[in-house]
């Protein structure tokens, strides 16, 4: 039993010690770097230690949460007191009550052994390679306004009364750049990154060249007529929208009616070229983990597929609400924030075509690279959005034109109904929670611009 | 005010810091309260309550800023960050300046939250509930969060500075849902300030009305147009306008990177002389003012728009030392975790003359955006988007119908300069910035105010 394990078993006593007729005890402890790089030089490193513990403690059905950073014998006690006194503030739910116990399958190799093998000196270098591949890939490209490579290895324990007890490490790498292009009277800007679990994941050139191909291909951009037509969306945009379907099939918005997918499972609500699992464990997935936020093993779970509504998302009180049993959603953002459900790995089905022919596929259309203002122009209760967007306008069936500052609109059903066909390539991407997609072509939207 | 790290020991940190060189050392210590629940299905959930301490330690060389940051304040994790943030260099060893206490006055706090019966704030959640639920049975769903948080700060650095602040902020705010048929609408409202829980004493109830009537409102909203016309945005959060288009574009750091539509503007006739812009941290009681910032700089009223031009861009300690001016007090950051960078506090249009039935009178079709949801900017290229949350069409010089689904684009250049009109009304509002990864609650505000010509994008067929 690590030292971590030993925190949490000591919170969990103090706790129950406390009044609470039961706790659990979530302790992580996460460390990392950041190297941010500008003109060829480092702008700033950072080194990280971040330790804390959360309390959940039921008084019956009442649940309270407590979390702090002070890990000392006084300190838990002090924590394990907020977290019983929280608890007696809540009202009566008859379905909060601890998660039990399960089988835990082991998860092996979420831990690259890369980040502490490679010094400082070697990822300021990765950070600094990313920068000099964009801007000695063109004249046009101007500069990189921050270009970022930041790692961090964290290590969780849980436990409590109810018997749950678990520890793993998992650890994830990544890096980025906005790059600047300049032509035509105006500046552009251009996002390239990647994903690993370890800095010997990541691609530098690779993720330079694509920040700078980003920013490139928009120099010039015009408005694009307001029409209804079809669309490409690439794997970044597509997985911002999988997100917000991910959110709506969380049982949470499905049992308090503020879905767009409430009361429709085994309905129609895609098309058959659209299918969405939930994949706790895919080994390629940034968000793997052997068990949940509340210790309930992860595992893959159909949501979308042949078209139909297959299974809403279940932490251990939706799932005692419903009369069905968790699917491991249960997610925290870290020690400070009680478990929720939410979505691990999205994953959107592949399909068969390249983006050629998907491209050739859509004939006149648009290509969308990028969507803005999701968080606002989105509405989670009716699925209704109308969001920013920039790309590239679809000619004879290739790319043409870059396009700005114009909407695409509609509503989220509609649109997934209306997918045509899923490439073939998918990509992780660290946008709308932890999504792998392949671009997708939707048949028709509602496009906004002069 | 009670001093996290005592004077001495910042000394001690600041010089380990700087034992292999270096310009500039500082060491960042807060020690963080806070609680919050909510009411969801007229029931109170997710109370909970955090404590937090650590601290951060930062030196700079050249251009390069090492950042080193830990939990807890023991004096071997501050000496362990020192020793981080210093392992880099390879220098001669610098000694600080003496540090002076600098006397600073926190903004007053009249009730402590952390007095107040969590009773007392979970009767105040079931007030809300209540409240908005007397609009209707339309009204299918109200939640609403009760959040306080508490953040005192020490903060001393390599130049002599030592200086601290206690900060108290309490927010409420209130989500309701209104159904018809097979129409289903949200509304939101908040409220929330740098007080402490006097902010609530007095009817803040009203806000759960004002967030129902919204979501009842939409329930006869038409889909909203697309297309070029004149906006009218309201006053308050519509301030989000012009934090979005012009406030992130003036952040010193964003300038200095050459990612910004504003550089090299200063000077310039950016709007029409009818326009007066602020940043100010000094507002009393409001959400986004503090009484240093996060580097102990004391905050300030700075003026960045002066009949229509350009006169000052935002700063914090290194990006105003680059350029070989003062800091003018914007140095925020979300936590001991975090580097401090240049954000804006409470940032407005300052009052015009017109009254808003004048300038929604002059349009004959047109938008009229009450209020938004947020919004977002690219400030390199300045393009922007913002999600309407409450707008109706004008037409004739009349508000006609509510609409759903609108958002507006453009560019900030453009819609800048198309500002025609502002109003009287002046009021401020709160949010929550998101820049870089970090979070910090600001204020914006204006009075009614008139873009000549904006996209809007709206979902009619």
């Amino acid at each position: 039993m690590s030292d971590l394990s030993a925190v949490a078993r000591r919170a969990v006593e103090a706790t129950t010690a406390a009044g609470a007729s039961d706790a659990e005890a979530y302790v992580s402890r996460d460390g990392g770097r950041t190297v941010r790089v500008h003109g060829g030089e480092v702008e700033s490193l950072e080194a990280a230690t971040q330790t804390g513990v959360g309390v959940r403690a039921w008084h019956g059905h009442r649940v309270g949460y407590a979390y702090g950073t002070d890990l000392s014998e006084a300190g838990v006690i002090e924590l394990a007191g907020r977290a019983s006194e929280a608890a007696a503030a809540a009202d009566e739910d008859e379905f909060a009550a601890p998660p039990q116990p399960a089988e835990v399958e082991a998860l092996p190799g979420l831990s690259d052994p890369s980040i502490a093998e490679w010094d400082t000196s070697r990822v300021v270098d990765l950070a600094l390679t990313v920068e000099r591949t964009a801007l000695e890939s063109d004249p046009r490209l101007v500069g990189v306004e921050v270009a970022v490579y930041a790692d961090s290895d964290e290590q969780v324990a849980i436990a409590s009364s109810a018997g749950v007890a678990g520890e793993y490490e998992a650890s994830s790498a990544y890096a980025y750049l906005s790059a600047l292009a300049e032509g035509k009277g105006a500046r552009e800007t251009g996002l390239g990154f990647g994903l690993a679990r370890g800095p010997r994941g990541l691609d530098p050139e690779a993720i330079g060249a694509e920040g700078a191909q980003r920013a490139l291909a928009m120099i010039g951009a015009g408005k694009p007529a307001s029409r209804s037509c079809p669309v490409v969306l690439d794997e970044t945009v597509a997985a911002s929208f999988a997100g917000l379907i991910g959110g709506g099939l969380g049982a949470k918005a499905v049992q308090r009616g503020r879905s767009p997918f409430a009361g429709r499972l085994e309905e129609e609500v895609a098309s058959e070229a659209f299918a969405l699992y939930d994949d706790g464990r895919d080994p390629e997935g940034p968000a793997s983990a052997p068990f949940d936020a509340e210790g309930v093993p992860r595992r893959r779970t159909a949501l979308i597929e042949g078209g139909r509504l297959r299974s809403y998302l279940f932490d251990t009180y939706t799932a005692n609400r419903e009369g069905t049993s968790s699917t491991g959603s249960a997610s925290r953002q870290g020690y400070r924030s009680l478990p929720s459900v939410s979505t691990s790995n999205l994953v959107v089905a592949r399909g068969s075509l390249s983006l050629e022919q998907l491209l050739a596929e859509a004939g006149e259309g648009v290509y969308v690279t990028d969507v803005a203002g999701l968080h606002s122009g989105v509405n989670p209760v009716t699925g209704v959005f109308s969001v920013g967007a920039s790309g590239r306008i679809i000619r004879d069936g290739a790319l043409a034109e870059p396009v700005r500052e114009f909407t695409i609109a509609g509503e989220l059903v509609a649109m997934l109904s209306a997918v045509k066909a899923a490439g073939a390539e998918p990509r992780w991407v660290p946008f709308g929670g932890s999504v792998s997609t392949p671009p997708l072509l939707v048949a028709e939207m509602a496009i906004s611009g002069s | 005010m009670t001093e996290l790290i005592d004077q001495a020991f910042a000394e001690r940190v600041l010089s380990r810091a700087l034992a292999n060189g270096g310009r500039f050392a500082e060491v960042f210590a807060e020690s963080r309260r806070g609680q919050s629940m909510s009411i969801d299905e007229r029931r109170i959930e997710a109370v909970q309550s955090g404590a937090e301490e650590g601290a951060g330690v930062r030196v700079v060389d050249g251009n390069t800023t090492y950042f080193a940051h830990v939990d807890g304040l023991e004096s071997a994790e501050l000496e362990r960050a020192a020793d981080e943030a210093a392992a880099a260099l390879r220098a001669e060893r610098r000694a600080p300046q003496p540090l002076q206490a600098r006397e600073v006055t926190p903004l007053p706090i009249e009730r402590r939250p952390e007095d107040v019966a969590a009773e007392r704030k979970a009767e105040l959640l079931r007030e809300l509930d209540e409240r908005a639920r007397s609009r209707g049975d339309e009204i299918v769903q109200v939640t609403a969060v009760y959040a306080e948080a508490r953040r005192q700060i020490t903060v001393a650095n390599s130049d002599g500075l030592f200086s601290g602040d206690d900060r108290t902020r309490t927010r409420i705010a209130v989500q309701t849902v209104a159904r018809r048929d097979g129409t289903v609408e949200t509304g939101a409202e908040t409220l929330g300030a740098h007080r402490g829980f006097e902010l609530l004493e007095d009817d803040p109830g009203q806000i759960a009305e004002q967030a129902a009537a919204k979501s009842l409102t939409l329930l006869d909203a038409v889909p909203a147009p697309s297309g070029s016309m004149p906006v009218v945005v309201g006053g308050g959060f519509g301030g989000v306008l012009f934090h979005e288009m012009t406030g992130h574009g003036l952040e010193a750091d964003h300038i200095q990177k050459g990612a910004s539509v504003y550089v090299g503007k200063l000077g310039e006739q950016v709007a029409q002389p009818l326009l007066n812009a602020y940043d100010d941290g000094r507002l009393p009681s409001e959400w986004g003012s503090d009484a240093i910032d996060d580097e102990g700089q004391p905050t300030q009223k700075t003026q960045v728009i002066e009949g229509g031009r350009l006169t000052s861009y935002l700063y914090d300690h290194l990006t105003a030392e680059r350029d070989g001016v003062a800091s003018t007090g914007n140095g925020r950051r979300e936590s001991f975790r975090h580097l401090p960078i240049p954000r804006m506090t409470n940032t407005y249009i300052a009052p015009g003359d017109s009254t808003p039935e004048e300038m929604i009178a002059e349009v004959q079709r047109g938008f009229y955006a009450v209020s938004f949801g947020g919004g977002q900017v690219d400030p390199a290229t300045g393009d922007f988007v913002f999600g309407v949350s409450e707008g109706y069409l004008i037409e004739g010089g009349k508000v006609t119908r509510p609409c759903r689904g609108a958002t507006l684009i453009g560019n900030c250049l453009d819609a800048l300069a198309a500002i025609d009109a502002v109003g009287d009304d002046f009021f401020m509002k709160t949010g929550i910035c998101g820049k870089g990864g970090q979070k910090v609650p600001v204020g914006t505000g204006q009075g009614h105010v008139r873009v000549a010509t904006m996209t809007v994008g709206g979902t009619e067929r």
